[in-house]
């Protein structure tokens, strides 16, 4: 209970930045429509106005919860909660090739660690080409995946699995590479001492002594991973999807859509990480390994 | 003689280092016979923990010959002749103490009822029954440094290699840990090779007590000793445990003023 105070003063905060950013953005706009009109704005009217504008530069909090709500639990009240216009929906369609793209990349990962760690070559040829991998924008190569796979008669999600795969897998091969060495010197040695062969020295103290380092990097790689879903979307944005939204969003210079979209995909995250955290908590309690 | 089962001729082992090469042994000449109770003391640097992984073939040595149950370390490895105690327990933080025992077994496809059977035995030789089910984190040093000498001693290898295993622990649980480890070489017979920096504690556990002097790493002084098999611990007042305690400290002297 502790933290109340201190959590609830930085919500605050925000809040209060956020609308004295939507005045500062939006008054212009006010403004001009009053000249146009030809009336005098006084400070409130114009504050007023800057609150309730249909396409404003920066929505305020209370219209981006309004559309969210509309865009969910109102939708879900009158039964609709997978209808196109649902958020509910689109955020579905995120969430699978997240998960496609996370299962892909933490597979990937893991064996690309294992790789590294058990062969000196790709120790030194592979490392170099992955962290390459990671410098160049996925804005700009997640089309030409999209193109590549579709002429391929790949399914779309696979291929939106595969752009979040791209993003995902790094943070899994870093961790685990860490992870799958920890063992120290003398772990090594005792192994040794019992003649164990490498696969036993695998399965019986790499792979366990590494499980801290993969849920790490597990939290890191599913945040990752949904980023590569929304830009995946930019490029397939028939299939529906947040990203999908922010696109039609910016189209049509619809920002509250576009910032419902925004937070719609941060709770994702967020919820997401949460989950493995939880499994994280699970998992290291029962191996006994719980700080 | 016919039980000596370690056999070190004129054994060297030299490091290639940046700064030249460093003789961390050199013509080691000893041999150890069944049941003997070796301990090598000396400063840091004069190869004494190097001789002990040399028997281990954790560490491959350069010159001579060094033979465990008349093979090669690698063969006396790969038949799993010796278990080998590390400084640190090095217990898995995520198995259990029955656990940690077991993991050699597994390793050496033992079956499941003699995995468990072992398990019981060991952990009653060091006193620890009723522990298996505790993860070593609940365990205090004393105890886990005892798990780890059972997990040594789970698949009865009769020789068993000790690199300063109570190096770590406090004054009186060492002398507690010398006393059970005595009645355990007393119960199971086996050969056993204990690197320490402590003088009163080799004199107290072995039969033969090793003098070992640095750069370059070599056998200052074999020293046999007279005590009895059976040793209260208030033996290391006797007059002949003093004696053999000087003679020791003399050897470590001797090494430093010409080294």
């Amino acid at each position: 209970m502790r933290n109340v105070l201190p959590v609830l003063t930085v919500v605050l905060a925000v809040f209060a930045l956020w609308y004295g950013g939507a005045v500062l953005l939006n008054k212009n706009w006010a403004y001009d429509k009053a000249e146009r009109a030809g009336v005098e704005l006084s400070f409130g009217e114009m504050v007023k106005d800057t609150m309730t504008q249909e396409k404003p530069r920066l929505p305020p909090p209370h219209l981006v919860g309004a559309e969210l709500w509309k865009t969910t639990g109102a939708m879900v009240q009158r039964g609709r909660a997978f209808s196109k216009r649902s958020l509910i929906y689109h955020g579905w369609i995120t969430l699978s090739s997240t998960v496609l793209g996370f299962v892909f990349g933490t597979g990937l990962g893991i064996l690309l660690a294992v790789g590294i760690v058990h062969n000196r070559a790709m120790d030194k040829s592979v490392m170099p080409w992955i962290i390459a991998s990671q410098t160049i924008p996925i804005l700009a190569i997640a089309p030409m995946i999209v193109v590549v796979l579709a002429s391929a008669q790949v399914d779309d999600l696979i291929a939106k699995g595969v752009i979040s795969m791209y993003l995902s897998f790094f943070p899994v091969v870093v961790g685990m590479v860490k992870g799958l060495r920890s063992p120290d010197h003398m772990q090594m040695d005792q192994m040794r001492t019992w003649n164990a062969s490498r696969s036993q020295t695998f399965w019986k103290l790499r792979l366990p002594a590494s499980a801290p380092y993969l849920f790490a990097s597990l939290k890191v790689g599913i945040a990752a991973s949904l980023i590569g879903a929304v830009v995946a979307e930019l490029s397939l944005s028939q299939d529906g999807g947040l990203g999908a939204r922010m696109l039609v969003g910016s189209y049509y210079g619809q920002t509250v859509q576009i910032w419902s979209a925004l937070i719609a995909a941060a709770t994702l995250a967020a919820l997401m990480v949460a989950a493995i955290g939880v499994v994280q908590r699970v998992t290291l309690k029962r191996m006994g390994m719980a700080q | 003689m016919n039980d000596t089962v370690i056999s070190a001729k004129n054994l060297s082992l030299t490091f290639e280092t940046n700064d030249g090469p460093v003789h961390a042994l050199k013509d080691i000449n000893l041999d150890i016979a069944k049941g003997e109770f070796v301990s090598f003391i000396g400063p840091s640097g004069c190869g004494k923990t190097t001789f002990l992984r040399c028997m281990a073939d954790l560490e491959t040595p350069t010159g001579g010959e060094i033979t465990v149950n008349g093979v090669t370390p690698r063969e006396a490895r790969s038949s799993r002749a010796y278990g080998y105690v590390f400084q640190a327990a090095g217990l898995y933080p995520w198995r259990t103490i029955g656990g940690n025992i077991r993991l050699p077994l597994e390793i050496m496809g033992y079956s499941k009822e003699d995995q468990a059977k072992r398990v019981q035995q060991v952990l009653e030789l060091v006193e620890l029954d009723g522990f298996d089910r505790k993860f070593p984190w609940q365990l205090s040093g004393g105890m886990q440094q005892r798990a780890s000498i059972a997990r040594a001693l789970a698949f009865d290898a009769d020789i068993l290699l000790m690199d300063e295993p109570f190096g770590a622990l406090d004054e009186i649980v060492r002398d507690h840990l010398n006393e059970q480890l005595l009645a355990l070489w007393a119960r199971t017979e086996k050969t056993i090779g204990f690197v320490t920096h402590s003088i009163p504690e080799a004199v107290y556990l072995s039969t033969k007590i090793v003098v070992m002097s640095p750069r370059p790493g070599r056998i200052a002084d074999v020293i046999g000793s007279p005590l009895p098999k059976e040793r209260p611990l208030d033996i290391r007042d006797s007059p002949e445990f003093i004696e053999i305690a000087h003679r020791v400290r003399d050897g470590l002297r001797e090494g430093h003023a010409d080294g």
